[in-house]
């Protein structure tokens, strides 16, 4: 606590790293994993496999897929980025897929009757009854990509975890507790902030995520 | 920079260090099955306590959502100021972070049992420990093992990171080889545990489906 006071501006900076690293994540993640989404909505048996494949890459603990990624794009924040877009993919494609599984199917033959293509209907019907799905995998991916955006700084990803970092190699308790909490609290303000914005911003977007 | 350039020179580091790699497996699974052990002891009860008392449904199940959201690395390095450097304290971070899925599961197990059925069960005259052990339990089982499996596979990553604080484990290796810049020593803790992890999911999948009758199985 002590620390934060003594130096907000040095912990502004770190928070403003930690974001940065997390969005760009999600912004890469977002970008494949909705297409992804939806093609495996649309082509049944690709579901599966791909669901699978990524369920148990999932499970690889982050500071070793750090590690695996290394010989391959070095030191820094590509790694860093890489391995986060790859964690947050997964809640996104299966987000995507759930909720445009979960568009009932009255709907999509009503849009077809009223003479809608494959694409009208997509970008009409499916996508935005499919929103609070794909949203809630992003808050999902975002609450998730904080804590492992935290053990990005062991391989110069910067962020709050070189605060918690420091702290330990220095045996700075102040320092570790500063970086935790701050940790802590952007991942709680994604849990909840999230939450609060969509209900604010469409009061039907009540769903709930599926976890990885 | 990082001393070799074959990606497979960690199976060497494994060959030439084959004790150091036995010990570092054993802290890093006796961490995994304490935790998830003292997990499972901790959150089974205080879920039958929830489901028993209604008034706690909602702040346990808030509190637990929330706990889900703080990240690993925050609850190991708090322990640290906390308690020290070591073993112990690296275990009480990833049981705290074990009771957490064991406990909602569950939870959602017991309270997803149908009304109908519990009705049946208290029609037939069943006390209240024979309704949770015989019906209530029975059906949650799936819920439960989801859970586990949750909890372990979030172990073997809390772990991992644990040998920041001195308990040791695969992440040792990590450590080390991130210190020095050696890619062999790096990927030699690197790949087991990624490898333990993939191994838990799966093997702990097929054992859910294997003990959990059919009719009863959740995605």
């Amino acid at each position: 606590m002590q620390y934060i006071l003594d130096n907000p501006g040095r912990v502004f900076e770190l928070t403003i790293e930690h974001l940065q690293l997390v969005f760009s994540a999600i912004l890469i993640a977002a970008l494949i994993g909705i297409p992804l989404g939806i093609l495996i909505s649309r082509v049944k048996w690709l579901a599966l496999p791909v669901l699978n494949i990524s369920g148990v890459l999932y499970t690889v603990p982050s500071l070793a897929f750090f590690a695996i990624l290394i010989p391959y794009t070095g030191i820094g924040k590509t790694t860093a980025i890489t391995a986060l877009a790859v964690y947050s993919l997964l809640a996104i494609v299966r987000n995507t897929a759930a909720g445009m599984n979960e568009v009932p199917a009255s709907v999509v033959d009503a849009a077809r009757g009223m003479g809608m293509g494959q694409f009208q209907r997509l970008r009409l019907v499916e996508l935005p009854l499919a929103i609070p799905y794909i949203f809630a995998g992003i808050r999902l991916a975002t609450v998730a990509g904080i804590g492992i955006g935290a053990i990005a700084a062991v391989i110069g990803g910067g962020g709050l975890g070189r605060l918690i970092f420091d702290g330990i190699r220095t045996i700075d308790s102040n320092r570790i507790v500063a970086g935790a909490l701050m940790c802590i609290i952007l991942a709680l303000l994604a849990e909840y902030g999230f939450s609060k914005l969509a209900l604010l911003l469409r009061p039907d977007m009540r769903v709930k995520a599926e976890r990885g | 920079m990082f001393g070799s350039n074959d990606p497979l020179d960690f199976i060497d580091h494994i060959r030439e260090n084959q004790d150091q790699f036995w010990e570092l497996f054993s802290e890093h699974m006796s961490l995994v099955l304490y935790a998830t052990l003292i997990g499972l002891v901790i959150a089974i009860p205080l879920a039958i306590l929830t489901s028993r008392i209604k008034v706690l449904d909602k702040p346990m199940t808030l509190i637990a959502n929330t706990g889900q959201a703080i990240p690993s690395l925050a609850v190991l390095a708090l322990a640290l100021p906390l308690f020290g450097i070591g073993f112990k304290p690296a275990l009480f971070a990833l049981s705290l972070l074990a009771i957490l899925p064991i406990f909602l599961n569950t939870l959602v197990g017991i309270n997803s049992v149908d009304a109908a059925v519990v009705d049946a069960a208290r029609g037939m005259g069943t006390s209240d420990i024979q309704l949770l052990w015989q019906v209530q339990l029975p059906l949650a089982m799936p819920f439960l093992f989801a859970g586990v499996q949750t909890a372990v596979v979030l172990s073997i990553g809390g772990a991992t990171l644990a040998a920041y604080i001195g308990a040791g484990g695969f992440g040792d290796w990590i450590l080390q080889g991130l210190a020095v810049r050696n890619f062999p020593i790096l990927l030699a803790g690197a790949v087991p545990v990624a490898v333990l992890a993939m191994i838990a999911e799966i093997v702990l999948g097929w054992v859910r489906r294997l003990v959990v009758p059919k009719g009863l199985t959740v995605s």
